[in-house]
């Protein structure tokens, strides 16, 4: 899809406004998974306002994400970056064949006290 | 004092205690909670995409059978709390509310007020008539409280506390009679279900937690999210964890009925 069309979409998924970071970096600050992350919240903002988008759509960065909205609240913009990873994540697993879990993958997950809370996030967040 | 009662799917199985202790407790302080007919599960996690319809019927129907009987809606799992009372905000947006309602073909506005049980104990019972009716109390007990992200955030829909300085657990533990531990962690996110396929992952988020109230003096964590607490314990926590309902029917002394 083309970059500016991309953008657009991501924009209208998630709501949220990425033109108003200040590029502050508290999102990135504040991640528990920023460890984890290849791609970081403030690059995520910074590079869909940029139109820089197939970089992220590629990226392990979009799993990695627990939407905990720590980002969300402390953004001293209200630029709601979660909200864009999330639509990102969605843009790829929306695609045929591009779920990121399957039923399949489950067994060998499992343990004994594992939670169902668990499972139905997870397959709500990495499948569609 | 009559509530609709949503337990969720956890509830049901893996996370039985926090539901039993929940119904025994409430009962004690003379509150029925009727489970509302043929719920189907939340989903764990909200989706925040404005163009996501069918994630959120579930919730939808539960909300509307709640208003249909005439009673406010109360939940347990902080999940559920969070899918539910993040779908009604996104009900009172007319737009949305007229696409999920053309799927469900019933008309819902986002009206019926949801209560988490630590809300419905500080705001409808009162944490006074909460210690008035103690009679086990936790003297001495180092609590630390894990509200997590989900309780919390995003504060300007969930409405339940200081989301960086909450206090609602703390007040619930001083109304057992115990002592609450106060940590920097107690606001952040356990991992949750990332422990599914990366578990280093979730490791590092819950240990951060667990060992800063361990560090901070606590004796036992308590939660009210099942998954929080699969992951403080699967990753070692120093200290048990336990849900909040089963301290507050030990307190209130109907834990072994």
């Amino acid at each position: 899809m083309d970059n500016n069309l991309l953008k657009e979409e991501l924009i209208r998924i998630s709501g949220a406004k990425p033109v108003k970071c200040m590029s502050c970096g508290k999102c990135s600050a504040t991640c528990p998974a920023y460890e984890q992350m290849e791609y970081h919240p403030h690059q995520f903002v910074n590079m869909i306002a940029n139109g820089d988008i197939e970089p992220l759509l590629n990226s392990k960065s979009i799993y990695k994400c627990l939407t905990c909205f720590a980002c969300v609240d402390r953004c001293p913009r209200g630029v709601e970056p979660a909200k864009l990873v999330e639509a990102v994540r969605l843009v790829s697993v929306r695609k045929q064949g591009n779920n990121h879990l399957t039923a399949n993958d489950i067994p060998q997950l499992l343990d004994e006290e594992i939670p169902q809370q668990a499972l139905v996030s997870a397959f709500r967040k990495y499948t569609k | 004092m009559k509530f609709s009662y949503y337990p969720g799917c956890t509830l049901k199985n893996k996370a039985k205690d926090l539901d039993e202790y929940a119904r025994k407790s409430a009962l004690a302080l003379g509150v029925e909670l009727e489970e509302i007919e043929n719920w189907q599960c939340c989903g764990g996690v909200f989706t925040t995409a404005k163009d996501e319809i069918a994630t959120k019927l579930s919730s939808v129907r539960a909300l509307k059978q709640a208003q249909d009987k005439g009673y406010d809606l109360v939940t347990v799992c902080s999940a559920c709390h969070n899918v539910i009372k993040q779908t009604n905000f996104a009900m009172q947006d007319e737009e949305f509310a007229s696409k999920v309602n053309n799927y469900n073909g019933e008309v819902y506005d986002g009206s019926t007020k949801v209560y988490h049980y630590l809300e419905l104990l500080r705001d409808v019972i009162g944490f006074d008539k909460v210690k008035e009716k103690v009679v086990n109390p936790l003297k001495g007990k180092k609590i630390a409280p894990y509200y997590g992200c989900l309780l919390l955030r995003p504060n300007g829909v969930m409405k339940m506390d200081d989301p960086e300085n909450p206090k609602i657990m703390e007040d619930f533990i001083r109304a057992i009679g115990a002592d609450p531990v106060y940590y920097a962690n107690r606001n952040e996110c356990c991992g949750g279900y990332v422990a599914l396929e990366d578990a280093e992952q979730a490791k590092q988020s819950s240990n951060r937690v667990s060992n800063n109230a361990v560090n901070c003096g606590a004796e036992v964590i308590v939660t009210a999210c099942p998954l929080c607490k699969y992951n403080l314990v699967k990753n070692g926590s120093k200290i048990p964890v336990i849900y909040f309902t089963e301290l507050l029917a030990e307190a209130l002394g109907v834990k072994e009925n």
